[in-house]
């Protein structure tokens, strides 16, 4: 005998009524997950407060400040020159960059940046592009390695001692450098560093190829990092963006080519830009940067004035002894360089009253200074325009839709560093 | 394409002071800081600054009015550069912000709230950035210390003033003796003691 069953089916609105309220209690189960301060991938100590939802990120919330040491205040309270070793700990993979960006902000407070002699100039054009390279080999490094692939990071460290070794010799130093003064640099290049550097650049060419056949191709590191995080144009430029991250963003605006500044105009180099913004884009702006600074180093190795030993005697300073230290046999023998010595190191370099900005393209973005000066050998104020600062603050924009594995590879891709950011 | 002080006069008359130029450098002074907006985005929407480098601040310790605040635009397609200033008296210590011109001023506007104290009226979340929450005094102000001052938040944080041995080494241009030209710990002479203890508004 057959029986009659009612079977119920609900229609299809009360349906996704159902599934809604399903959705509803998933989503009601938020965790705030606290990343950092002391997380290996956030590169120094960022703390990221994050809002989770299951894996899914809902809000994400930065918190800096674990290394503010107080560098503006510090800059009002000494001379010029005294305030060069402190710019090597902003920016601490690239000091010589840093270096290079502050020594010209002063000297354009004293009307000489565009006066350096050319030898200077291209010596400090060889500084600011070798702290790049250094700068991006650790960043793509650090990157691979969050990625899960460590022999990028083997490969980019090797070269990076390198660097080190030229820095050592160069500065000597191998980190923190202080290697310009105020007009010109602190001494010439040593015997033989041309072609210790033209080596150098042959051997990096090949290890960047091989790191570029490890991972630009590579199935899991394009899946995992392409269309990653898109930072549309309009939002890198109201964010403020700089360097690798704007031009990842498919604006092509870099300070060495929009306003050229030391000998940037006598050389030939390209500025690689994204087409989408993604963390893939600012990959590989960062390692045609890299190519792209081999080029400019090669240039300056053949076009540097005196050449490798300097036989024709080229300024390596200004010719203003206001300015820079005289030499020391002149001022155990004559009266004007003794009192020039003493009014440089007693008072520091006298500055006209007036105020400057000077932008600077450092490897991670533009490194600003302002100085306010009413007059003599201190700053009256120094505002340090930071670009890991600055990049950082569009973290809580990218953050919401990504997953929590999703955030080392974009702050990997951000390539940022707290000394900067927390002066 | 006439330049870009000169049309910010021209729209906003005697708001604007007459352009300074220094070093090739555009500064232009605007009278009254409650329209710092307002001059911020036409200079934007019309004369296409829009790119915020740094907004800065300065302590005019000893002046009236105490506070300038420093706006560095650029204009991305012509290269154009304008630095946009104005003066907060210190019973005021309020402007509005330009958080809706720019996104970025939001970091740039909480790290001045932090160091001098200058708050940006109509900023959502004007909150320290680089010093801890509850911290009661503003750092970068001419009359706090060079060594700093003891602070204790309970269960937050403690702070005594930095041990100077050997550092930084501070130094005071033209001041008549070796001694006092570089003493070890600089404190403003003529600092009033409490003018900096202003505690966090909200705290």
């Amino acid at each position: 005998m057959a029986t009659v069953q009612d079977i119920e089916i609900p229609d299809s609105a009360a349906r996704t009524a159902a599934a809604l309220d399903d959705l509803q209690d998933m989503q009601g189960e938020k965790m705030v997950l606290n990343m950092g301060p002391s997380h290996p991938a956030t590169h120094g100590v960022l703390r990221i407060v994050l809002e989770l939802d299951g894996e899914l990120i809902t809000k994400a919330e930065p918190d800096v400040g674990f290394l503010h040491r107080g560098d503006e205040k510090i800059a009002e309270n000494m001379t010029y020159t005294q305030f060069i070793p402190y710019t090597d700990r902003l920016d601490y993979l690239a000091p010589l960059a840093n270096n290079v960006a502050y020594a010209l902000a002063v000297e354009k407070l004293l009307g000489v940046h565009d006066k350096l002699p050319p030898r200077c100039q291209y010596i400090r054009v060889m500084c600011a592009e070798l702290a790049r390279i250094s700068s991006h080999l650790l960043g793509l490094g650090a990157f691979a390695m969050d990625m899960g692939a460590v022999t990028v990071f083997l490969l980019t460290f090797t070269e990076r001692e390198k660097i080190y070794n030229l820095c050592e010799s160069l500065t000597g130093a191998r980190f923190t450098t202080s290697y310009t003064r105020i007009g010109g640099v602190s001494r010439d290049l040593p015997p033989g560093w041309l072609d210790q550097c033209r080596k150098f650049l042959d051997e990096v060419v090949i290890n960047i190829n091989e790191a570029e056949t490890l991972l630009t191709r590579n199935r899991i590191w394009v899946d995992r990092i392409r269309d990653l995080a898109v930072i549309s144009k309009e939002d890198a430029i109201s964010h403020g963006l700089s360097g690798p991250n704007l031009r990842g963003s498919g604006i092509e605006y870099d300070l060495r080519k929009n306003q050229p500044y030391l000998c940037y105009r006598d050389l030939d180099f390209d500025i690689p830009v994204g087409s989408t913004g993604d963390c893939y884009d600012r990959y590989l702006v960062r390692m045609e940067e890299m190519r792209q600074s081999v080029r400019i180093l090669h240039q300056c190795i053949k076009q540097i004035p005196g050449g490798a030993d300097n036989k024709s005697k080229e300024p390596i300073n200004v010719d203003d002894g206001k300015i820079v230290l005289p030499p020391k046999q002149k001022v155990m023998s004559s009266m004007e360089e003794l009192i020039h010595q003493f009014m440089l190191v007693t008072e520091g370099v006298n500055c006209p009253p007036g105020e400057t900005y000077f932008g600077h393209e450092n490897p991670k973005g533009e490194l600003g200074f302002y100085i306010n000066s009413k007059g003599g050998g201190t700053p009256y104020r120094m505002k340090i325009r930071a670009p890991s600062f600055v990049n950082l603050s569009i973290i809580p924009k990218i953050f919401p839709g990504c997953m929590m594995s999703d955030t080392v590879a974009i702050l990997g891709s951000l390539d940022f560093v707290m000394g900067e950011c927390d002066r | 394409m006439s330049n870009p002080a000169n049309q910010l006069k021209a729209k906003f008359g005697d708001l604007i002071s007459e352009p300074a130029e220094f070093r090739g450098e555009i500064t232009v002074k605007i009278s009254d800081a409650r329209q710092i907006a307002e001059v911020c985005g036409f200079a934007k929407t019309k004369l296409g600054f829009g790119y915020l480098v740094d907004i800065s601040s300065i302590d005019n310790y000893g002046e009236d009015p105490r506070w300038t605040v420093v706006y560095h635009l650029r204009n991305l397609t012509n290269n154009a550069e304008l630095r946009i200033k104005t003066d907060v008296s210190e019973e005021k210590s309020e402007l509005p912000t330009v958080l809706g011109i720019w996104a970025t001023s939001n970091w740039h506007e909480r790290e001045i709230y932090d160091m001098m104290g200058i708050r940006f009226h109509g900023h959502p979340d004007l909150r320290r950035i680089l010093m801890w929450e509850g911290y009661p005094y503003f750092p970068l102000r001419k009359d706090f210390p060079l060594a700093g001052k003891p602070t204790n938040v309970p269960e937050v944080a403690f702070t005594k003033v930095t041990p100077m041995e050997g550092g930084p080494f501070v130094t005071l241009p033209g001041s008549s003796d070796a001694i006092s030209r570089e003493p070890r710990v600089r404190v403003p002479e003529d600092a009033e003691p409490g003018v900096s203890d202003t505690r966090h508004p909200q705290a």
